[in-house]
């Protein structure tokens, strides 16, 4: 195997692009490497590690605004915020752990690149609602830069949106620019036992519809003899918390008695609703994306084929695992929704594409999306085929 | 110009009782909010339907005739502005809301559809949409969409792009799609993101759905005077340093105060250099605590008034002030141009030092609103067009006022969209090949440069030449493949 590349800046970096554009040939792009084990595997690219871009670049709390370059750790970003009182609101996780890696190794780059979102998405919005701008080499092999470095600018078509989330297809980025915010000063999780998947669905939705700004909420059916858990996550001052918490027992009193997890209880929870522990050991496991009122009927048709579920966004997000034969895909389209294959054996992911477009007509459209910043296509292209 | 009566006849045969083609008529459609621009459109039609428009598109595609979409033609930066050789298509009828879902918290509305309508459509059940531009009574969500409105609550709650979780859109050659839908993100690209604030260059929106949240319990103000705007300026600063983002957060000069409170008589202190607005929103307990505390920065940073709203009538009468602050300065000349750039906030004394050199400088007035806690600034300029070259100095102004905000790390505009207004200043803030990335963008939605042409981009390049690529030392790899 070749040496993989390592450019040191973003000229270098857009030199090897020029180069590969030449040569016809492909590259994969590499951050800290917690995702490569998604989407088709052997594929022929020339490696290129993104390792020596990485630092953050200026950062001022009060102007709510950082900016990294792509490989700069997460779990680096999140220690400076935190010392600083502020966040990453838009919970951002290791996707590591989904294949076994002991050690954080996310980088900012590849979370916006992927578009990991945490429990919090449902209240606070994903990475593309927080990625303010950036500098980026293209398939053309140019550097350019779009968005701003301040939290409000619509000067110019919000490429921001799209490079959040298109694992790099489009462009690389070397440089992003983050909306930062307060680190909630206290957090608590409320929790029912024993509901059922469509009471679970209801009792999220009507805490998410209280006034009580539900931060977060998820479900996690009954495993290894315990009872479902369906949790609800108020964060703040101590104080709004306090009386929010108190409302929200009393507006949620139908779907039985609810108690306060401790803070262990609770960080357990979120982690493994987030990174799908439950789910270790399935063949396959998917995140599938629905109206929170369709989350219950998708849940109950991959059941039928053994397939189980964690409920994450107050029902808008599903992890599945199931085995090989259940077509996921297929139930989260007739749910009116979609889902991404992100974690599977080799030769099911060889068959079957991670993500796929929602209909032929925006496949043509992303085809065009995808030539005209990458014309030679020479940007990993074929990981989703 | 010759084509009208043929066009006119054509589009009479999709919309027969949507098309206006007199000028008497046309008239009234000549410009948007930016009411320095105007020309009257070739013809208007009003489609009622996504069928309609998916016609109207597809003749006007067949036939080379390029397209303006309008909604309530409220935009600030000439975004609606007609085009002599241009259909306008006005989507005012398409104003229905067609599903209000309480458990997925969304609403579906045709683009038609006011922003106010739509917190009203869902009020009765407690639940609001959050993007509230000025303009909100007569604006439409299809022109939100395409501006990325943002509003006084932005900076809490998020502009347009972050509250609309999918649309039904109509591509130039009249191709019906849909992005999104109710879930949160999308399965592939995420085209939604790129079609809002997209200033109705890629495509004519039809239906837009929207997440609604449930209304906060309680809200208040506290009123703040300051001796400089530096020191509001740092307040608002320690304000977020301790962790508190307020639901609003306006910031007026001394000229802007002045002319407000003699217009309202909203109780402003008429002797401070900088008022400072800022309301919160959630339990009374929250709403009480967080107030104290910034009542306790303020004083610390030299506040020299200092009023918190004890009752709900107090608390619009704050804003009452800050809303009218435009007809309010409007009093002040006969005309003013308002103008919409964004800076980090921490340079904010020094734009307006250098602001005031530039009123000088062009010898015509300034007063500023300032929407402090995201840093958008917006400078009314003041002048008379009735007298010659005053417009031209305003827009002189104007531009040298937006080339600051981008020369201090800011940029040209924080929620009016570019439009005719600041197409020319786009240079300022990219670089060519930063904006070929961007019409590409419009090349692979819009490949014959037909809809909403001559906005945004200071010169729009052929989409064959922008797909030419630089190649060093060989060949071009896979010539089969087609480029535009």
């Amino acid at each position: 195997m070749a040496t993989p590349l390592r450019p040191n800046c973003a000229e270098d970096l857009r030199d090897l692009v020029a180069d590969a554009v030449r040569d016809a040939r492909a590259i994969e792009v590499v951050g800290g490497g917690s995702k490569r084990a998604i989407g088709k595997p052997h594929r022929q690219a020339s490696l290129v590690e993104l390792g020596d871009l990485t630092g953050v670049i200026d950062y001022a709390p009060s102007e709510l605004v950082l900016t990294a370059r792509p490989a700069t750790p997460l779990a680096e970003i999140e220690s400076l915020l935190a010392r600083n009182g502020q966040m990453l609101a838009f919970e951002p996780w290791e996707h590591g752990c989904l294949f076994a890696a002991a050690t954080p190794i996310a980088t900012i780059g590849g979370i916006v690149a992927a578009g990991v979102a945490g429990p919090r998405r449902v209240s606070a919005g994903g990475a593309r609602d927080h990625l303010l701008g950036f500098e980026a080499v293209s398939g053309r092999g140019e550097i350019f830069r779009a968005g701003g470095k301040v939290v409000k600018n619509v000067a110019g078509f919000d490429l921001s949106k799209a490079i959040a989330g298109s694992w790099g297809q489009l462009a690389i980025m070397t440089e992003l620019t983050l909306k930062v915010l307060p680190r909630p000063k206290c957090a608590v999780t409320l929790a029912f036992e024993g509901l059922d998947i469509e009471r679970a669905v209801r009792a999220m939705a009507a805490g998410m519809g209280s006034r009580n700004a539900v931060a977060a909420a998820a479900h996690c059916p009954p495993t290894g003899g315990r009872p479902s858990l369906t949790a609800l996550r108020l964060e703040g001052f101590a104080e709004s918390v306090a009386a929010r918490l108190a409302a929200l027992i009393d507006e949620l009193a139908d779907f039985g008695a609810a108690r306060e997890l401790t803070p262990d209880e609770a960080a357990d929870f979120w982690r493994s609703v987030t990174t799908a522990a439950p789910l270790a050991g399935t063949e396959t496991l998917w995140r599938a994306q629905v109206a929170p009122s369709r989350a219950a009927a998708l849940a109950q048709s991959v059941a039928d084929e053994d397939g189980r579920c964690l409920i994450d966004w107050a029902g808008a997000a599903l992890w599945i695992g199931a085995p090989a034969a259940c077509d996921v895909r297929s139930a989260a389209l007739a749910a009116q929704g979609h889902a991404m294959l992100v974690r599977a054996p080799g030769e099911l992911r060889t068959r079957i594409p991670a993500r796929k477009a929602g209909s032929p007509a925006l496949g043509a459209l992303e085809a065009r999306l995808r030539q005209a910043f990458d014309p030679a296509g020479i940007l990993d292209p074929h990981r989703f085929s | 110009m010759a084509r009208r009566a043929e066009i006119a006849a054509a589009l009479r045969s999709f919309v027969p009782d949507g098309v206006i083609d007199n000028e008497r008529e046309l008239k009234a459609y000549e410009s948007d909010g930016l009411t320095a621009y105007r020309q009257p459109p070739l013809v208007v039609v009003l489609p009622e339907n996504t069928r309609q428009v998916s016609e109207v598109l597809a003749w006007c595609r067949r036939e080379g005739v390029k397209v303006v979409p309008r909604g309530a033609g409220t935009s600030l930066s000439g975004g609606a502005l007609p085009l002599a050789d241009a259909v306008l298509v006005g989507l005012s009828r398409m104003n229905r809301v067609l599903d209000i879902d309480f458990v997925d918290r969304v609403a579906v509305v045709q683009p038609g559809v006011t922003n106010l309508a739509v917190t009203q459509a869902v009020a009765e059940r407690g639940f609001y949409y959050a993007p509230d531009p000025s303009s909100q009574i007569a604006c439409t969500i299809g022109g939100n969409v395409a501006e990325n409105s943002g509003g006084v609550h932005c900076l809490k709650y998020g502009l347009t792009t972050n509250n609309v979780l999918g649309v039904e859109m109509v591509m130039a050659d009249g191709e019906v799609i849909r992005l999104g839908g109710r879930h949160l993100e999308p399965e592939g690209l995420d085209l939604l993101g790129l079609v809002i604030g997209s200033e109705g260059l890629l495509g004519v929106v039809t239906e837009v759905t929207v997440r609604i949240l449930p209304a906060p319990e309680a809200a208040s103000a506290i009123l703040l005077g300051f001796p400089t705007t530096r020191s509001a300026g740092d307040c608002v600063a320690g304000i977020i340093a301790e962790g508190i983002i307020p639901a609003g957060m306006e910031m007026m000069d001394k000229a802007a105060t002045q002319a407000a409170e003699a217009f309202v008589h909203a109780g402003y202190p008429l002797d401070a250099e900088a008022l400072l607005i800022i309301e919160v929103d959630g339990p009374p307990v929250e709403c009480e605590l967080l107030l104290g505390e910034i009542a306790r920065i303020a004083a610390a940073h030299g506040a020299t008034t200092s009023r918190i709203s004890q009752n709900e009538e107090e608390r619009l009468r704050f804003w009452a002030g800050r809303k009218a602050a435009f007809p309010a300065v409007g009093r002040l000349a006969p005309d003013y141009y308002c103008m919409d750039g964004t800076i980090p906030r921490s340079r904010l004394s020094e734009v307006l030092e250098r602001m005031a050199e530039l009123s000088r400088h062009h010898g015509l007035g300034v007063a500023n609103v300032f929407h402090a806690g995201d840093g958008n600034l917006h400078p009314l300029i003041l002048y008379d067009a009735n007298q010659p070259g005053q417009l031209d100095r305003a827009e002189a102004f104007g531009a040298d006022i937006l080339r600051l905000c981008v020369a201090v790390g800011g940029v040209l505009t924080g929620e009016h969209g570019v439009g005719v207004e600041k197409r020319d200043l786009m240079p300022e803030m990219f670089t060519e090949i930063d904006l070929a990335h961007q019409q590409r963008v419009k090349c692979a939605f819009d490949p014959d440069l037909r809809l909403n042409p001559g906005k945004v981009f200071p010169r729009l390049h052929r989409c064959a030449e922008l797909g030419r690529l630089h190649v060093h030392g060989g060949a071009l790899p896979h010539p089969a493949i087609p480029r535009f």
